[in-house]
């Protein structure tokens, strides 16, 4: 059964890697040669491409890389933040606490594509509410195409991933919270502590193997964007992921072995780091966690 | 409980209320743009002059079979849950009762499998798709969504299958019981809130996936919902039919959003099982 199971996840697995060696094409795929390394450091392949004249980053390729690890970077500091933040509140005990709790959950249970339009037509830059509200309180003088100007696109995504994720950063750390035995509180009350001190001596140490793991969760998540961004900026080079770049050039290019090479250059890269951030914040994901 | 000056009363409600105000106005401002049309459309009021349902019955006498798309959804949807929880319960049964060598191992795997990039298994799976006769119909969606959401059930349903007492199971085996009537009519009865969890998750996975869903099918009458939403297009290409969009976009989070308040503590426990208790 779980054998099974294996099999069929890790076939189609197999089946990419070995297109990537490969110069398939979508529409016919019996037909194929192999070309080695031909994909990958070939001469139109992926990396060390002579006919790019700003080197690897100004690729396609180098550009989805940098976006996919800015846009990850930047929006999993973000929202591990604000759901540091939102979790804070909701331990505190008060009234209405539970109908916060629910409003949280909100952008949560909207999916992807339906936040995107959204937020899309929100940031719309000729009748969006943002660019509207902004300009009557002053704050801009102009209209700001957010989602068109290459110079905003790709931290509106951010914002708008970091508005849709929240709630599940701040449901995991919650439950951390709540795993802190209030003798601690009590006594730190006690003895007269600040409370920041509080927060960073007793509460951040107690919540820490949680907090890594939740921030592991989306970490690896965000490296596989892909409908977030390919909805609000209609996948234009500028913020296209890595993700998106596979797709473009396997479906809409017919490039399957090539497309094939960049979504195993892609795995690798999300598994290394992976590992790299697992071995520096020296995460357990074995059982016997405390 | 400890006793709270003003100040830090005042500001744990200020900070509620924009909490609040953050995660529930774009919604609000959604349902609200379906509402209006022609040029009322262009003007930021929350609450529209004169609302009508025109949008929703554009969406679903447009040239797009949206009620078509709401039904592949659904369908999909449902098969890959219960495949998905049959499946689950199973493999969960073997993993937090039965010992054997490198379980420990085995679940990491399974683990990283679901942290997974879709994308790294998009040729193959096409490719896998294709040959099956399933490219082009929306249920050949039900394989790939069952793959990937396999081992988030299956995890999930581990760490709640390791907190039933053993005792249950032994007096089960005692009684002759095969490990199949164990799993569907011993523990079955007492998984209920994990499977209630477990279920939903996979659900709302299954509704929201994009990329499979845009890729293994093409024509209209075949598609899930959210590729029917990132597709509506005005008559012209000049055009963008918001109102039109938001009314599609609030028939597809409607139904989650009255699951994720019937459901929330289920949903939050299915939600922090998997990453506090693994």
């Amino acid at each position: 059964m779980i054998a099974l199971m294996l099999i069929v996840a890790v076939w189609p697995l197999a089946r990419s890697i070995w297109f990537s060696f490969t110069d398939t094409n979508i529409n016919d795929i019996a037909s194929s040669e192999f070309v080695g390394w031909e994909n990958y450091f070939g001469e139109y392949g992926l990396f060390f491409n002579p006919h790019e004249d700003g080197g690897f980053w100004a690729s396609d390729w180098g550009t989805s890389v940098r976006n996919t690890f800015s846009f990850a970077i930047v929006s999993v500091i973000l929202e591990t933040l604000t759901g540091l933040g939102v979790a804070l509140l909701l331990n505190q005990e008060f009234k209405g606490r539970a109908w916060v709790r629910t409003a949280v959950l909100v952008p949560w249970a909207i999916p992807t594509i339906v936040s995107a339009k959204m937020w899309g037509w929100m940031l719309n830059d000729q009748f969006g509410v943002i660019n509207a509200y902004l300009i009557s309180w002053g704050l801009i003088s102009q209209k700001i195409a957010w989602t068109a100007d290459p110079t905003y696109a790709l931290w509106a995504v951010v914002l708008v991933d970091v508005w849709k994720t929240t709630p599940f950063m701040a449901l995991l750390i919650l439950a951390a919270l709540q795993t802190v035995p209030k003798d601690c509180y009590e006594a730190a009350h006690v003895d007269g502590v600040h409370p920041l001190r509080v927060f960073w001596k007793i509460t951040l140490p107690l919540i820490r193997q949680p907090l890594l793991v939740a921030i592991v969760f989306r970490l690896l998540d965000s490296l596989r964007v892909f409908d977030l961004i390919y909805v609000m900026t209609a996948n234009s080079s500028s913020t296209i992921s890595m993700s998106g770049f596979v797709r473009r050039e396997m479906v809409e290019y017919g490039n399957m072995g090539f497309g094939a090479a960049a979504s195993t250059s892609l795995f690798l890269i999300i598994f290394l780091t992976a590992i790299v951030f697992l071995r520096v914040a020296r995460v357990k994901l074995s059982q016997d966690n405390p | 409980m400890i006793n709270r000056s003003k100040w830090a009363t005042a500001f744990i409600y200020l900070a509620s209320i924009c909490v609040v105000l953050v995660s529930v106005y774009p919604f609000v401002y959604a349902v609200s743009t379906s509402l209006k049309s022609g040029t009322a459309l262009f003007n930021t009021q929350l609450l529209p002059s004169d609302a009508d349902l025109r949008n929703y019955r554009a969406l679903f006498e447009g040239a797009q079979p949206f009620g078509r798309s709401l039904l592949n959804s659904i369908m999909v949807a449902l098969l890959t849950v219960s495949l998905a929880l049959l499946m689950g319960v199973t493999a969960a049964y073997a993993l937090g009762r039965i010992r054997f060598k490198g379980k420990g191992l085995l679940l990491v795997c399974i683990l990283s499998v679901s942290m997974f990039p879709q994308v790294a298994v998009l040729s193959g799976m096409f490719e896998l798709i294709q040959s099956l006769g399933l490219y082009n119909k929306a249920i050949g969606l039900v394989l790939p969504y069952t793959i990937f959401t396999l081992p988030f059930t299956v995890w999930i349903l581990t760490t709640f299958m390791r907190e039933l007492p053993i005792e249950l199971e032994e007096a089960a085996i005692m009684d002759g019981c095969g490990p199949l009537r164990i799993i569907f009519q011993v523990f079955m009865p007492l998984l209920w809130p994990a499977l209630v969890s477990t279920g939903l998750l996979a659900f709302i996975g299954a509704w929201n996936e994009f990329l499979f869903a845009l890729t293994f099918v093409i024509n209209d009458t075949e598609r899930t919902v959210p590729v029917a939403i990132s597709l509506i297009a005005g008559t012209t290409a000049f055009e963008i039919p918001w109102g039109t969009i938001m009314a599609g976009s609030v028939v597809v989070t409607v139904p989650l959003l009255l699951l994720v308040f019937f459901f929330q503590k289920r949903i939050v426990s299915g939600l922090t099982a998997g990453a506090v208790k693994g």
